[in-house]
Parts: C-alpha cells; sequence; structure tokens
C-alpha cells in the first residue's frame, strides 16, 4: 500500500478507528519498515526455534567430548576427521549410492507416467490426482505398508508360496532392495509433478513443425519433447535427492542395523552412544552435501534455457 | 495434431507405476478387515480391529494430541507465514534476497537434523519436553511451506485493486480484510492445509521433541509397527488414511469456491 498521503475520500473518524489509522500513518511512505514490520514475527521464530538451533549444532560439533558424552571444555575438529574411518565412509558412500539410485529409478518410473498425464486429455485431472494423493498420505503409514507386502509372512512371500512358485519366503525386509522400494514409493511423486509441469508449459506447435519437418515419433520426443522437459527433470531429481540423502523412518523400518543410512547415524549418537558432537558433525556432513547438490543445481538451471521451479 | 501422444507401451508402463502407488495401500485397507491374526489370506470380514483400537487410550489420547498439535501449529504457522509472504512481496528493499533464501533452509533441510537440533536446544536451555517443544517446533519447520505457498499465489494476483481501495477513501485496516485476504484466501487455504498434513503426518522431529505424554499419532503407530501389533496397526492406518482423504478432499473443495482459481 504506497499511497504517501490519505485518500481524500477518507471520513474522518474517532477512537479506535483513528487509533488504528495513526498505526498505519507510521508506515505510509516507508516500504522497508512495512517489508520488516510483515516479515519481522515469522522471520524472529525462524532465526530462533530453525537457525538458532543448527547453529548451536555446528558449536556442538567443535566441542570436546567428555565421558559421559556430555561436552567439555575445549575445540576440536576430531569429529570430522573420523569420517576417514572406513566404518563411517561405509555409511556416507552406501547414502550416496541409495539417493543417487532413489533418484534414477524414480526418474525412470516417473517420466513416463508424467507424460501419460500431460497427454492425458480429459483424464488430465484425475491421473494427476491419483499422483498426488500418495503425496497427501502418511510416510509412516506407506512404510508400513511395504513392511506388509514384504516380510516373510507378507503378502508377496505367502502369495508365492501358495503357488507352489517358491518354497521359503525370499528375504526381503532388512535388504537395500526393501529399502530403495520405500525409498521410491515415497518420494516417486516430487519426481512426476514437477516434470509434468514442463511437458504440460511445451508449446504442440513445435512437435506438429517437428512433424512437417519429417522428424519421425522417437527423434521428435528426443530432439523436441525431452529437451524442453529438462527442467522439469532437473528439478524432480533434486526433490528425490535431497530427502532420500537425509531420510531417516525409510532405512529405520525396513533396513535393519545393515543398511544404516547417515540420517540413522545422526540419530544414534544422540541416543544409544551418546556422542553429542559427533552426531552433531555428522549432521553438518548431511548439510554440506545437501547444499552442494542445491547449488550445482542452482547453477545449471541459471546456465540453461527456461526456469526450473 | 494435439500435441503429446502416449504410446500403447508407455500407457501400459505408466499403469504399471499407477499399480505400484496405489495397490499396497489398498492391501492394507482391504486386511484391516480381515477376521484373522496371522493374515495370510482374507478369512472373512471384521470390524474387530477397529474395535480393539477404541480399547486402547493411548490412542485416543494421541489422536487428540495430534489433532490439538495439528490445529495450534497450522494456525500459527499461517498467521506468521502469510504475513512473511505479504512482506516479501513489497518492491525490493534491503535484504530481500537474503530472506528468500532463508524461507528455503527449512525445506531442504533432513528432518533428522531439524528434530536433533531442536532437542540440542531445548537440552541446553533446560526445557522440559511435552506439548509446547512440539508446537514450537512443528510451527519453525511449517512457517516456510505457508510462505512458498501464499507467495505463488500473491505473484498472480492484481494489487492495483488494494491501490484502488487505499485511493477510494478505506483505510489499510478495511483495504487488508476486504481486498487483500479474499484475493489471497485460496492461497492462505492451501498454505494452512499443506502445514496441517505435514504436521499431522510428521515422526521424525516431534519423535524427538516429545516427551512421556506428550505421543502424538504418528509416535504411537510407530510404536505398534515396531511391536508389530496386528492387525490393528491396518485399522488405524485406514482411519489415518481416511482423515486425510476427507481433509483434503474438504480444503481443495474449500480453495475452489473461495476464488477463481486454486492454482
Amino acid at each position: 500500500m504506497s499511497s504517501s498521503s490519505p485518500s481524500p475520500f477518507r471520513a474522518p473518524a474517532s477512537g479506535l478507528v483513528a487509533l488504528r489509522r495513526r498505526f498505519f500513518a507510521l508506515f505510509r511512505g516507508r516500504p522497508e519498515t512495512t517489508a520488516w514490520t510483515l516479515v519481522g514475527p515469522g522471520l524472529s521464530w525462524m532465526l530462533l526455534f530453525f537457525i538458532g538451533p543448527l547453529l548451536l549444532m555446528l558449536f556442538y560439533s567443535f566441542k570436546q567430548r567428555g565421558v559421559y558424552g556430555v561436552v567439555v571444555d575445549g575445540y576440536t575438529i576430531e569429529h570430522y576427521l573420523r569420517f576417514a574411518d572406513p566404518l563411517y565412509l561405509g555409511i556416507l558412500w552406501r547414502t550416496l549410492k541409495m539417493a543417487l539410485s532413489c533418484t534414477i529409478i524414480c526418474l525412470l518410473l516417473g517420466y513416463p507416467v508424467a507424460y501419460v498425464i500431460a497427454a492425458g486429455g480429459r483424464f488430465k485431472n484425475l491421473l494427476l490426482f491419483l499422483v498426488v494423493l500418495p503425496f497427501w498420505t502418511s510416510f509412516l503409514v506407506r512404510t508400513f505398508a511395504m513392511i506388509f507386502l514384504m516380510r516373510d509372512t507378507g503378502l508377496i512371500n505367502t502369495t508365492l508360496l501358495s503357488l507352489g512358485l517358491i518354497d521359503e519366503p525370499i528375504a526381503m525386509l532388512y535388504t537395500p532392495f526393501a529399502v530403495m522400494a520405500g525409498l521410491v514409493y515415497g518420494f516417486l511423486p516430487f519426481m512426476v509433478l514437477p516434470i509434468y509441469t514442463s511437458l504440460e508449459k511445451l508449446d504442440p506447435s513445435l512437435l506438429e513443425a517437428a512433424e512437417v519437418l519429417g522428424a519421425r515419433p522417437v527423434a521428435r520426443f528426443l530432439r523436441v519433447t525431452l529437451p524442453l522437459s529438462m527442467p522439469g527433470v532437473a528439478a524432480g531429481s533434486l526433490l528425490v535427492f535431497i530427502p532420500s540423502l537425509g531420510s531417516y523412518l525409510t532405512p529405520d523400518l525396513l533396513g535393519g542395523a545393515k543398511q544404516m543410512m547417515i540420517g540413522n547415524l545422526v540419530q544414534n549418537q544422540f541416543t544409544s552412544a551418546r556422542n553429542w558432537p559427533f552426531g552433531s558433525a555428522a549432521s553438518f556432513i548431511v548439510m554440506a552435501l545437501v547444499l552442494v547438490a542445491v547449488v550445482g543445481f542452482l547453477r545449471k538451471r541459471d546456465a540453461g534455457p527456461g526456469s526450473v521451479l | 495434431m494435439r500435441g503429446l501422444r502416449a504410446p500403447g507401451w508407455v500407457l501400459a508402463f505408466a499403469s504399471l507405476v499407477y499399480f505400484f502407488l496405489h495397490a499396497p495401500l489398498l492391501v492394507l485397507v482391504a486386511f484391516s478387515f480381515n477376521d484373522s491374526k496371522f493374515s495370510a489370506g482374507f478369512e472373512g470380514f471384521t470390524f474387530h480391529w477397529y474395535e480393539r483400537l477404541l480399547e486402547r487410550s493411548d490412542v485416543l489420547e494421541a489422536l487428540k494430541m495430534s489433532l490439538i498439535v495439528g490445529l495450534g501449529s497450522t494456525l500459527v504457522s499461517t498467521v506468521l507465514g502469510t504475513l512473511f509472504a505479504l512482506g516479501l512481496s513489497r518492491r525490493k528493499f534491503r535484504g530481500r534476497t537474503a530472506l528468500e533464501s532463508l524461507v528455503y533452509i527449512p525445506v531442504v533441510t533432513p528432518e533428522i537434523v531439524v528434530g536433533i537440533s531442536l532437542l540440542l536446544l531445548f537440552v541446553t536451555l533446560g526445557v522440559e519436553l511435552g506439548l509446547p517443544t512440539i508446537l514450537v517446533a512443528h510451527i519453525a519447520f511449517n512457517i516456510s511451506f505457508v510462505v512458498v505457498v501464499v507467495r505463488a499465489r500473491l505473484e498472480g494476483m492484481d494489487r492495483s485493486l488494494e491501490e484502488a481501495s487505499l485511493i477510494l477513501g478505506a483505510d489499510e485496516w478495511t483495504t487488508f480484510w476486504r481486498v487483500t485476504v479474499p484475493q489471497l484466501w485460496p492461497g492462505i487455504l492451501s498454505g494452512a492445509l499443506l502445514a496441517f498434513i505435514m504436521s499431522f503426518d510428521d515422526f521424525v522431529i516431534t519423535s524427538m521433541v516429545s516427551g512421556p505424554g506428550s505421543s502424538t499419532l504418528p509416535i504411537v503407530v510407530y510404536g505398534m509397527v515396531r511391536k508389530n501389533i496386528e492387525p490393528s496397526i491396518n485399522a488405524i492406518s485406514t482411519i489415518i488414511l481416511v482423515l486425510t482423504s476427507i481433509f483434503v478432499f474438504a480444503a481443495d473443495r474449500l480453495s475452489n469456491t473461495g476464488g477463481s482459481s486454486s492454482r
């Protein structure tokens, strides 16, 4: 509301209304003050209860560990150096491998779905709704659905046993396969939606032009549709990669101890291992990986044509 | 020619993916009515597992707690987030770029890191864990999501109506309630819906900042999954699925009637 003088049409007021007007008059012609006042309450909350705790954690990650896991005086970088240990490098490597594979699988499964929705004609809304619905459903419930299907007495094994296709249950739960299935199941909608958005924006006359100029369907897809949907592919990949990198619940419930990812290491250090500084350092290593992914994505976006989000 | 055309094999593949997305949940729901404890095959229809749930006072307590946390954190984060978005939508001012980046930090930070860092804060300050700490945490992560959703709506909004209102003699307060809010309403509702679902669903962060006696529904469900209490988990999962579906459907209808377009 940028008018700098009160409107000539404004009726004189008294009491509460007059007080209100005097309050708003303070902001007239001061856009910066107005903006900061509006942003203020939310900003304070986020600084106090989001950024503050993260900084506190950063501080803890450089503290020395006392006998019972409580921090003592003095600073050190030993908690970060501990990641050179093959055990922790292994967890880090597994986390990266899982997050990357999950992103690739989601891309392979999600692209055709996004394509079918974009080409869906009058079924477009229904098809879109069916992808969005699981996104709104409880992550915990969806993870349990995976357990229900994959454990030894689960539906898949009992069905295969009764059909006589196998003699004993296939061990699926607590394997990398189970974790991967859970991650893909959880994050697939994040891949479909941005790809659909960029396919939706695609100008049909470009495809028409390609057809008129003699391009076969495969060439039309590879040289027109696919390149123009790359912003959606990049955004979807980021939206899948980031949460799978930091996932905790999926490996916790579907993976067991051997499939530990870095999120589980963090939780473990704060509960059973009681090594807060090391847990804090592990948290900042995940944060650093996330940052690298985001920065890489932004640089690619700013270099390429079109906007991504 | 009408733009994109999907060949048959792509349609078939996509149908398989749709099956992968929905079959597990449908199976889960079906088996909540199964009259057998060892859920191997379907052995008849029963409401028994739902009755068992009603006998568990911890489930009802947790549902109540989840609703309190969900509604409370949605209310506060929607108000703070909407104001934040309105502030950001002003023309350029010093620090705006920094604020815009700040909004995305909670969106990309892993939940486990958020939960643990808040736990560190509360332990360092000596605050007892319980309902207040859960509310503080949920509001902290929800504000950003509300800001993102409301801003998207603000960008497509015609700001000249506000100018007109001010010139025609309404003061800022009246303009805000009679011009800005009605135009922005679908965005505010979508933001609130997202905040409520995020809060109602959250397990990872809540499990870090909740104390004894302040368990929300996901925490109780997690415990049931760990202890393999069956098929009551199927029953409670079904209830959660139905509740969220009704909620999403209602909110969608509401935000569609509130403005010309919801997206």
